[in-house]
């Protein structure tokens, strides 16, 4: 079957049968950001947006996203390189494999919450597993960030 | 310094973040053959008939593999330098079947759907064997996990599959019976660590196929491109030259990818049918068919006067190697090697070991590499001492511990040259406030908080073993290339290495390229583990510098028409230093492109006899839930003497994620098999890691020693930063509770049938 979808702002159409996940006909149309860690939703490396809401795409039904739009990291480039210069000013991306879907998630989550705090920041990040960094890193990048947005809204 | 000790960034970090298709997955053509493996559901069964017809027949197979498709030549997996001191233990497929998922067929096909077709039509046929699943009654166990004739042992590590020992050793120096004998109190303890997973988010990978020259190029997620070269030239039973490996960026290692787990079987796909095929392994394979941490077992008697001096110590490492001896015999000596020469004053000390086979999935290399599990021993068994002794535990440290100048008969008589342990411990206790919290606060509403403490040691690369090389050329307009073998593989090590590179040569790191790694073209390096690359391969390259800056004098100076010795290099130009004239290095990297005879190109290999020991303290502050023994890590106080530190911000987050790690293997992470030796624990959902909502805070300090054989006075970090977590946090569960655990992890079922045992 064929599905027919916006990715990244641009429609496009995939094969797919009745158990493909959406994890792979993104890879399979390019975006090779979108990385596979676990097939069990537990470590949050496929994260994509599903009409701008976070999801897993290893557990999302590729037949299921006929006409809705889907964003990858490929589609928020300038976005994901302004966040991704706090992470590496960190050295937090170590081996940068889980930093898409990290990523992609980060940039949901300050859309979503008003100045969050520690606490909701990790409870928000929780499903993003990292090997590399212990975290802390990651989260000293999150708060550089939205200190950096903060201003940018005061100028 | 300039760019040394400077929080650079990676070099990669842009395509990392911007998720550039810069992996092994990322880089393997569409049409590559898709490789999965049949796997064995006995824990030790001998495969009497594979019918592969049904499975042939369907459409897109291109080829299924089995053992007797398999040349006949045992090797092994593991990336160490030749000989190996792992046995040669391994059939790529072999009709012996030593673990529940341990390889059966190699199924290759155009697409996904079709190879998992075919597999399930697959039939084949066992004779079930009983298993050897308990590595305590393996050795000289009736059932032999490797009896075969062709088994072979290149090196004298004591082992003898008959025997089902993969390695045994004995060292030892004074007498240890009489000097504990001497003793006022003797403790005598068992620990026990379990088997743990590296878990990198990139699971194990490989794609491959034959060049222009008919020659099998392999891009593989590997820490060992060079040794992946050998092993694959072994097994598949080809020249060396025939196999070109290359790396791509790696998402983690942590010693996993020390091993070949996946290069062998898309290997032989591509040299039986010439077509490019790929594995990419999944999770689940990742966590019951690859490499993890050896399972040890380890006795510790440790000897101390009335004052707490520590005078003897005497330790037995009982290893599980699995069905397969990679890393078996050289993980094990570190249990003993890097944990017993924390003590200084020991008058005696003795180490013997054994590594066995049983019919579980091979171990392999985890960071920390045995040591972790001898410091979890070790320090755990100090910490028991202190409360014999009835000693404040940092106390009894202060009175002990290794000392910079001292000798270390147990390190194989190497001198701490470089040691801040005792500042690094000072400044532990002062951030986490010890001592208003040692042993516990009662926090109220059934909480309680402990404190605990350990402290580790590591090496800097395998002594007089481990050999690394780089290549620098200059280019037109004068900028460099630093060819590595070394493999960064997520670490940060090809930045901190053009961070050398750019100190020495007075340059800006833009003006430094790092390319790596290509067996064809990069200089030789065993590879990134063992924690070398930053003190073995950072020596090469301020070696290949030093050359490189005369060379480029010598041109400048032909160009200037005057002696060598009249010329300076200031990274810039060279200076004639008596007439005031220059020329730019720009100028020279141009010129040197026509009517030239010198190549501007230096490479220098390092080998260090001495494998300089990184030190460190951590402190751990746990809660515990009174009532239901639910711990939670609140604090961890961490500080680490790596010698200078080459990159501030990338050694923080090695400490900060190697705790991480460790904190997971103090309270959750364990491979469990059940009575018949199927791995129950293969999914994350299983084997859980740390999530950010598990770690506390991690705070991470450096107390810096200079070590003098060092580049820059650096020694490693990638390794100790792992071995002070569950020592650390058993020992502050023990002073919050009085519980004390000796095998990991460390539960809350644990902790609570400890406290509902003490109240009775």
């Amino acid at each position: 079957m064929t599905v027919e979808f916006v990715l990244n702002g641009k429609r496009v159409t995939a094969e797919a049968t009745g158990d493909t996940v959406l994890l792979d006909v993104l890879r399979n149309l390019g975006c090779h950001s979108v990385k596979c860690g676990c097939e069990t939703t537990n470590c949050g490396l496929c994260t994509v947006w599903v009409n701008g809401k976070s999801r897993l795409s290893c557990s999302v039904l590729a037949l299921s996203i006929e006409g809705q739009e889907i964003t990858t990291l490929e589609g928020v480039k300038e976005k994901a390189e302004e966040f991704g210069s706090f992470l590496a000013a960190e050295g937090a991306e170590q081996c940068g494999f889980c930093s898409p879907g990290f990523i992609m998630n980060v940039l949901a989550m300050v859309r979503e919450l008003k100045n969050p705090n520690i606490e909701e920041i990790k409870e928000y990040l929780s499903g993003n597993l990292c090997r590399c960094t212990g975290y802390m890193g990651q989260l000293r990048a999150i708060c550089k960030y939205m200190e950096h947005m903060k201003e940018e809204v005061h100028s | 310094m300039r760019v040394v000790n400077q929080p650079v960034p990676k070099v990669d970090s842009r395509a990392l973040v911007e998720g550039q298709p810069v992996y092994t997955d990322d880089l393997a053509p569409a049409d590559c053959l898709i490789v999965k493996l049949l796997r064995s559901p006995h824990a030790h069964a001998l495969i009497q008939d594979i019918n592969l017809t049904r499975a042939l027949a369907v459409p897109g197979i291109e080829c299924i593999l089995t053992y007797e498709d398999c040349p006949d030549k045992r090797f092994t997996m593991a990336g160490q330098s030749y000989p190996e001191p792992s046995p040669y233990d391994r059939l790529i497929l072999d009709q012996r079947v030593r673990f529940v998922g341990d390889a059966v067929a190699i199924v290759a096909g155009t697409g996904k759907e079709a190879v998992n077709k075919a597999m399930k039509l697959i039939k084949v046929k066992y004779e079930v064997l009983e298993p050897l699943l308990d590595f305590r009654k393996a050795k000289d166990n009736a059932i032999l996990v490797h009896p075969e004739d062709n088994w072979k042992s290149l090196f004298p590590v004591g082992a003898d599959n008959k025997r089902n020992l993969c390695a045994h050793e004995e060292d030892g120096q004074g007498d240890i019976e009489s000097v504990l004998v001497s003793c006022d109190y003797v403790l005598d303890r068992t620990y026990h660590t379990k088997a743990n997973q590296q878990a990198m988010m990139e699971t194990f990978r490989t794609y491959t196929h034959l060049d222009t020259y008919g020659r099998l190029n392999v891009v593989s997620s590997t820490q060992i491109p060079f040794h992946v070269r050998r092993i694959l030239a072994t097994a598949l039973d080809i020249p060396k030259s025939k196999v070109r490996v290359i790396k791509p960026r790696i998402g983690g290692g942590f010693g996993a990818k020390q091993t070949a787990v996946t290069e062998v079987y898309p290997a032989l796909v591509t040299w039986k049918t010439g077509k490019p095929a790929k594995l990419v392994y999944t999770r689940e394979e990742s966590f019951i068919a690859s490499s993890p941490r050896h399972e040890m077992e380890i006795r510790v008697r440790l000897g101390a006067d009335k004052n707490g001096i520590i005078k003897g110590i005497d330790v037995y490492t009982l290893s599980n190697t699995g069905a397969f001896g990679e890393h078996g015999p050289t993980t094990v000596g570190l249990s003993g090697h890097k944990s017993i020469p924390l003590y200084g004053k020991a008058e005696a000390f003795r180490f013997i070991y054994d590594v066995v086979y049983t019919n579980v999935m091979s171990a392999g290399a985890y960071r920390g590499y045995g040591a972790t599990q001898g410091i979890f021993a070790m320090e755990s068994a100090v910490n028991e001492m202190a409360g014999i002794l009835g000693m404040d535990p940092v106390i009894l440290r202060e009175i002990n511990m290794v000392k910079e100048g001292q000798t270390m008969p147990a390190y194989y008589g190497e001198t701490a040259n470089s040691c801040a342990l005792d500042r690094c411990l000072a400044r532990a206790k002062k951030t986490i406030d010890w001592d208003n919290k040692y042993p516990y606060r009662d926090m109220g509403g059934g909480k309680i908080r402990g404190v605990g403490v350990a402290m580790a040691m590591q090496g800097s690369g395998i002594a007089a073993l481990d050999t690394a090389s780089v290549g620098i050329r200059v280019n037109d307009d004068g900028f460099y290339t630093l060819m590595v073998g070394a493999t960064d593989m997520g670490t940060g090590s090809d930045t901190i290495l053009a961070q050398m590179a750019a100190e020495c040569l007075g340059c800006d790191m833009e003006e430094i390229i790092v390319h790596g790694v290509d067996t064809d073209s990069s200089p030789y390096d065993c590879g990134s583990y063992a924690s070398s690359t930053t003190y073995v391969t950072g020596m090469a390259v301020l070696r290949t510098c030093e050359i490189l800056r005369r060379k480029i004098c010598a041109k400048g100076a032909s160009y200037m028409n005057c002696a060598p010795d009249d010329v300076e290099f200031d990274g810039e130009k060279v200076l004639n230093l008596k007439t005031g004239e220059s020329i730019s290095r720009q100028e020279i990297g141009n010129r040197v492109m026509c009517n030239n005879e010198d190549a501007l190109y230096a490479s220098e290999a390092f080998s260090s006899p001495i494998s300089p020991p990184p030190f460190m303290v951590g402190i751990a502050e746990v809660e515990i839930d009174k009532e239901t023994g639910q711990i939670e890590m609140i604090d961890y106080a961490a500080v680490v003497d790596c010698g200078t530190v080459v990159n501030p911000n990338l050694a923080r987050v090695q400490t900060e994620g190697g705790i991480a790690q460790g904190i997971g293997m103090a309270l959750f992470e364990d491979i469990v098999y059940n009575e018949k030796g199927k791995n129950y624990s293969n999914s994350f959902m299983q084997y859980k890691i740390p999530s950010r909502l598990d770690v506390g805070e991690i705070r991470v300090e450096f107390e810096s020693s200079y070590e003098p054989t060092g580049p820059f006075g650096a020694k490693s970090i990638g390794e100790i930063v792992i071995n002070t977590p569950p020592p650390a946090i058993v020992n502050a569960v023990h002073n919050a509770t009085g519980v004390l655990i000796r095998e990991l992890p460390v539960t809350a079922e644990k902790i609570y049938r400890g406290m509902k045992n003490k109240e009775k």
